[in-house]
């Protein structure tokens, strides 16, 4: 046997051994998802710190980064065997984090030797919760515009300002952070910091959206003090890891256009409602038609982003394809879950039923819509592949 | 295996795009169609097609080819594309072999594949959409069969040393089983073709078999159990219709995109105006996801995986949906010159239109994907 088949077998028996029955059931709800922290609540399902603390042990929580800060060390191939051994058993992601997907990245290309062994390990093993202080109330696409102001006192920065769009900043326990150092230049004047929620002078406040939840919040920032040393990278050298973050953002987010269970929901939905005629097709052929063809498109992304993480660990990606597969994919889901409405009818109108599992239907169809906004509009993502990819001229 | 080209691939593909945009490119086309070319390729070319050793590319090694896979072969198809190069690579390099691979056939014909002497044509179609059914008639008679029924779009039908035929030994036309898959002689008696002149001007022909006698050994595989050859020639001619789309949806890309830095229009580039870069970078999302479509069905081909030929369907649709707009916004973006046939963009626009309709288009593969999950 090779080597990689020697860790496939290897994985698959410690992940049947050691991945607890109930995370392998899909994710029915937010309350599925494991976000770790400070103020994360286990008692309602211990198996998902059992699982989270069981795959931490062998790095496995962010199975590429290296050993010493909390990775599992695993080269691009093995990382791709273990994601391929994880879904074969439908395991669910053992750790969801802000700080897995976006700060670890940057720290581990930006970071100090001391800020990497201080903060990585702590988002491995799911410690701390992390939260994105990026658009202010005026930058939003424009977000190299940002007015939070960081004043220079010492061997530390007073911060003020105003953050928003802050996803769970009422939950997490630390944020990273764009500020403003200087104001003699737009992206020259930015700086990007770390630190704690519970500080003096952070508030928040969450914001009702359309569909009916708070995941993002408001965060106000009134002298709050923060050490030098929580600083990534040279003081007004930030908008250089902000943009490299946005990146691994946006490929996060990506992920949104591929299907997530191991069955078809969307199918299965069209299927309950409309049934099948006695030729075993969707009763229903103009929907039958619309759902084939964005399945056809749905499944060929699931491939695109097979090549784009085979790509981008090998160091072949294009530094923008992010915004490619940023733009598909959100695009994708939205339309995945106007769909999911069309097979759904007036089932999926319900807005609190028991029945409908508290208007999920609904609820992810309004949520969807924030998809192509956040982390950067489709058309802002569609600017950056026409200047950075296909270069095609400037005004 | 990572989902890009490894550096023999690459290295595979450099070379043919050396050599095609060499010796094949636009401007071949439009000499053979000027010229009122009457057999719609180049034997020449075929040749030193050979001399490459692209033409045993999918032969084994054993039977004096290179025996290489369908990324490998794909590769070759995207060159094929980008330079709209008229060629009988995917019907007899690709398709053929594929469909002779596992059978006593392969040492009658592959000789001639890989020495570039032979050419195969494949009859399936028998209306003008595919995936319609299969009526013609082989009738056992004497010591073989007897094929009675009609083809069409056979491309180099007219021409070909060697048709596939595909025709039904038991069952009725819409059923799956009963077809046995034939490997016909073009001197074989009775066989008419009637070559027709497509939008794209390549030529592809509607077959009239009228009796037409084989002997037992034209039967590829075994009796009634055509359908084995049959997809895994279908898989290989769809993969590689989709391979060389990608090389067609990205010509016509990449030269509008040029395009778009050169032509000034209000004293600026056309690609300066953000309503022509948002659909360019739209065209070219669309392009990159139909590339890891395509490559991913070769992959799982290759792979002898049982998920092969849903990714090919994937492929298939998904390549026609992504080329189709690239030619569109090719033409639209090129403005009135697009229109003119001096201008190649336009040759774009038909060559992937043939493309799209060949071994089913996007709807017909999409359907194929909604039956076999079920709804």
């Amino acid at each position: 046997m090779s080597d990689l088949e020697t860790f496939r077998a290897e994985t698959r028996a410690w992940l049947e051994e050691n991945v607890p029955a109930s995370m392998r059931e899909p994710v029915r709800s937010e309350a599925d998802v494991n976000w770790g922290g400070r103020r994360a609540d286990y008692s309602k399902n211990p198996d998902q710190k059992l699982y989270m603390e069981r795959m931490a042990t062998r790095g496995w929580t962010v199975p590429d980064w290296p050993k010493e800060y909390g990775g599992g060390g695993l080269s691009p191939a093995e990382t791709k065997i273990l994601r391929e051994e994880m879904r074969r058993i439908n395991a669910r992601n053992p750790l969801n984090s802000f700080g897995i997907s976006m700060l670890g990245p940057a720290l581990l290309k930006y970071g100090t030797e001391e800020q990497k062994l201080e903060h990585l390990p702590k988002i491995a093993r799911g410690e701390i919760r992390w939260c994105q202080g990026y658009s202010e109330p005026g930058a939003g696409s424009d977000l190299a515009g940002l007015q939070t102001w960081a004043e220079d006192a010492g061997d530390h920065y007073i911060v003020n300002g105003q953050k928003v769009w802050t996803s769970y900043a009422d939950k997490a326990d630390w944020i990273f952070c764009l500020v403003r150092t200087s104001k003699e230049s737009k992206q020259g004047g930015i700086s990007f910091v770390l630190f704690d929620m519970e500080s003096d002078g952070v508030s928040t406040k969450p914001i009702l959206l359309i569909s009916g939840y708070s995941p993002f919040c408001e965060t106000f920032f009134d002298d709050v003090k923060v050490p030098k040393a929580n600083r990534i990278h040279d003081e007004n050298k930030g908008w250089d890891v902000a943009k490299y973050l946005l990146g691994h953002e946006r490929e996060m987010i990506s992920g949104m256009g591929l299907s997530t269970s191991s069955g078809n929901p969307l199918i299965d939905g069209a299927i309950a409602t409309v049934g099948l005629d006695k030729d075993g097709r969707l009763a229903d052929p103009i929907l039958r038609a619309q759902l084939a063809l964005f399945e056809v498109r749905a499944k060929a992304f699931t491939a695109m982003s097979e090549r784009f993480i085979d790509e981008l660990k090998a160091g072949r990606a294009h530094p923008a394809q992010p915004s490619m597969m940023k733009y598909y994919g959100t695009e994708l889901n939205k339309s995945r879950n106007e769909l999911a409405m069309a097979a759904g009818g007036s089932d999926a109108l319900d807005w609190d039923s028991e029945q409908s599992n508290g208007g999920a239907a609904s609820r992810a169809w309004l949520r969807s819509k924030g998809n192509s906004i956040e982390g950067g509009t489709s058309e802002i993502q569609l600017n950056i592949i026409a200047k950075r990819i296909l270069e095609l001229p400037s005004t | 295996m990572p989902l890009y080209l490894n550096d023999e691939q690459t290295m595979l593909a450099d070379t043919a795009k050396d050599f095609v945009a060499e010796h094949a490119p636009v401007k071949h086309l439009r000499e053979l169609r000027d010229a009122g070319d009457s057999t719609g390729f180049s034997r020449d070319l075929w040749k030193q097609f050979a001399e490459m050793g692209f033409t045993g590319i999918l032969i084994p090694e054993t039977d004096g080819g290179l025996g290489l896979g369908n990324v490998e072969a794909g590769v070759v198809l995207e060159e094929i594309g980008r330079n709209l190069s008229p060629s009988p690579f995917l019907s007899t390099a690709v398709a053929a072999v594929e469909a002779l691979k596992h059978s006593p056939q392969r040492d009658r014909w592959f000789p001639g594949i890989v020495s570039g002497e032979t050419v195969a044509a494949i009859a399936i179609d028998e209306k003008a959409k595919h995936g319609t059914g299969i009526a013609m008639k082989a009738e056992r008679s004497g010591n073989g069969f007897r094929l009675t029924g009609s083809k069409q779009f056979v491309t180099h039908g007219h021409v070909a040393d060697l048709v596939l035929v595909a025709a039904r030994t038991a069952g009725s036309a819409d059923d799956k089983d009963g077809i046995t898959l034939f490997a016909v002689p073009k001197d074989a008696a009775n066989m008419t073709a009637d070559p027709r002149r497509l939008a794209d001007s390549s030529l592809a022909s509607h077959l009239a078999f009228d009796g037409v006698e084989v002997d037992a050994d034209a039967v590829i595989g075994e009796v009634d159990q055509g359908a084995g050859p049959l997809r895994a020639l279908l898989s290989a001619g769809r993969t590689g219709a989709s391979a060389e789309m990608l090389g067609v949806g990205g010509g016509a890309m990449d030269m509008t995109f040029d395009y778009l830095k050169e032509r000034k229009q209000f004293g600026a580039h056309l690609g300066s105006f953000q309503a022509l870069q948002h659909r360019a970078a739209h065209l070219y999302s669309e392009m990159e996801v139909a590339r890891a479509a395509v490559l991913k069905a070769q992959q799982l081909l290759d792979a002898g995986s049982e998920e092969a030929e849903g990714a090919v369907s994937v492929a298939k649709a998904m390549t026609g949906l992504a080329t189709t707009l690239a030619v569109q916004e090719g033409v639209q973006m090129h403005g009135g010159i697009g229109m003119t046939d001096e201008y190649d963009i336009g040759f774009y626009m038909k060559r992937a239109r043939v493309l799209a309709e060949m071994f089913g288009d996007a709807n017909y593969h999409a359907d194929q994907l909604a039956r076999a999950a079920g709804y």
